[in-house]
């Protein structure tokens, strides 16, 4: 009898033996027959990372990419049938991988992408329009706790990620100069996601606002480290692009 | 609960890069079918374009990760994410695979083969069972394609999936392709399977494309690829079956090497010919 453990321990290890008890019509052991769900789990495997990062695909090149990604694959299996999330942890692998260490940006940029697709597949809400806040006096809007929308994602990164993703949406790409940080807000005002590069003032403000700070706590934190910082006009550019939920009505009736 | 069957017309796979012009054109097509997996996000584009879409066709869903086959029990956490599926789309149709896909070690993401034998056949019809007890409905369940042979096996494949659905009450999806890939790879005939499938269990039927490599022997070995257009000798086969069982409802499964929608459509005009053509056939008898 052969067991689905002993089926996907050879499956999962080349090195392993076809497992007993499988075999071709002639009644053969046939090593080529049981390569086909071996290739099969891996491939699959593969193509599931390269549709979630295709940018990091694209900066690094097919071949290295699938070489990377079987590495990834072959240490970290999906822990369900539903792959969206499958990856999460690829960009702390990229970041480990020595081959990949030439181009330090790789790890952000697929912690970007990966970003991306948790923003893509985020629960629909009624975004704040930045009219919501217009009745809301000054104390009632220093106290208020506004949530992130659901789709909002934030990455940090002391590479300019956001430009080199960008430039990868249009063809031909043009390569952004690769120096200086970038704060990258992704948003989903409407249908789909939006890209914006914000200052790190404002990022310092949603950061604050998305750990559960009021406004009024949220605005001083940003203040602390960036005396400039406007969070009014922040406040209202942000609301524009879509990165809170709208008011619950207890908070719309304050 | 009753739902409308699917029509007995062409369906395609639903491809995100299809929506918009799916949307735009509402080509002439009998249904669509998804991959409940792929839409199991709690919201974004995928949700709001496949509303948009079921509001003009009906819908198949077409589960790849229940792992029926498994020797564990099934994943009550995905039962409950395809209930969901299923209260808010109204398939009409829900479809899954006699095959494993998931141990110990997380997700496969691959069809993986069962032997056929009385304790499989125990464990698969209890968890059809549980399925159909869990979603409210009837489901299809669909023949694989496989690349090895159980040595333990003591039943034959279409006497295995008529014992499941003669005693769970389910329906069967006919995946003509599968039956060439493993007809080819296990020296079997092709139309003697068909002309022994219980037909009148038949609630779909699927077409897609193979390719072709070899054994350690350096014979043929089809594999089930979706990754091109349906071949001659499946076409030829398919219009055997639909000799056999009159117009079904027939999807064509394009999921890797996605070409263009119209590329797709000139597929759908083939099934459509063959369809017709049986039509014609009952009208002059």
């Amino acid at each position: 009898m052969t067991s689905q453990s002993q089926f996907t321990r050879a499956l999962t290890d080349p090195a392993q033996p076809v497992p007993a008890g499988l075999v071709s019509p002639r009644g053969s052991v046939d090593s080529k027959r049981f390569a086909v769900y071996r290739n099969n789990v891996h491939v699959s495997l593969v193509g599931a990372l390269a549709a979630r990062f295709p940018v990091t695909r694209q900066l690094v090149g097919e071949e290295f990419f699938a070489g990377m990604a079987r590495l990834y694959v072959g240490q970290t299996k999906p822990k369900g049938p539903v792959l969206l999330h499958y990856g999460d942890s690829f960009p702390d692998f990229v970041a480990q991988f020595p081959p990949a260490s030439g181009l330090p940006y790789l790890p952000d940029l697929a912690r970007l992408e990966a970003a991306w697709t948790d923003a893509y597949n985020a629960a629909d809400v009624d975004v704040l329009v930045p009219a919501d806040l217009s009745t809301i006096g000054g104390d009632a809007l220093a106290a208020l706790d506004l949530t992130l929308a659901p789709s909002t994602r934030l990455v940090r990164s002391g590479f300019p990620v956001g430009s080199l993703w960008s430039a990868h949406q249009t063809t031909p790409v043009s390569i952004p100069a690769l120096s200086g940080s970038e704060c990258v807000l992704l948003t989903r005002p409407e249908a789909d996601i939006r890209l914006t590069i914000i200052p790190p003032a404002a990022f310092a403000f949603l950061k604050a606002i998305g750990q559960g700070l009021p406004l009024g706590q949220a605005s001083e934190a940003a203040l602390t480290d960036f005396p400039d910082f406007d969070p009014g006009a922040a406040l209202v550019g942000l609301a524009g692009l879509g990165a809170f939920a709208a008011l619950t009505k207890e908070q719309a009736d304050v | 609960m009753f739902h409308d069957p699917l029509p007995a017309r062409p369906g395609l796979g639903l491809k995100p890069q299809h929506y918009a012009q799916i949307i735009a054109e509402k080509p002439d097509l009998g249904f669509f079918e998804v991959h409940a997996e792929n839409y199991m996000g709690e919201g974004g584009p995928p949700h709001r374009y496949l509303s948009a879409i079921c509001a003009d066709y009906p819908l198949s869903l077409h589960g790849v990760g229940l792992s029926i086959g498994g020797e564990a029990p099934l994943d009550r956490d995905h039962l409950k994410r395809l209930r969901a599926l299923v209260e808010r789309y109204q398939p009409a149709s829900f479809s899954e695979h006699l095959a494993w896909s998931s141990h110990d070690e997380g997700y496969l993401n691959d069809l993986l083969p069962v032997p056929y034998t009385p304790e499989t056949l125990e464990r698969v019809v209890a968890h059809v069972d549980e399925v159909q007890q869990a979603l409210g409905r009837r489901m299809l369940l669909e023949n694989p394609s496989t690349y090895v042979l159980f040595e333990e096996s003591t039943i034959e494949e279409v006497d295995f999936l008529a014992a499941i659905a003669d005693r769970t009450g389910c329906g069967l999806l006919l995946d003509v392709n599968n039956v060439m890939v493993s007809a080819v790879n296990h020296r079997l005939d092709p139309v003697a399977y068909i002309d022994r499938f219980p037909v009148h269990h038949v609630g779909e039927i699927h077409l897609a494309g193979y390719d072709e490599t070899t054994d350690d022997a350096g014979e043929r070995l089809l594999i089930d690829a979706h990754g091109s257009r349906v071949r001659p000798d499946v076409f030829a086969l398919y219009r055997h079956t639909i000799i056999r069982t009159g117009a079904l409802p027939t999807l064509v499964e394009w999921d890797n090497n996605v070409p263009a929608f119209d590329v797709l459509m000139d597929e759908v005009r083939l099934v459509d010919e063959v369809l017709d053509g049986t039509l014609n056939r009952r009208l002059a008898s």
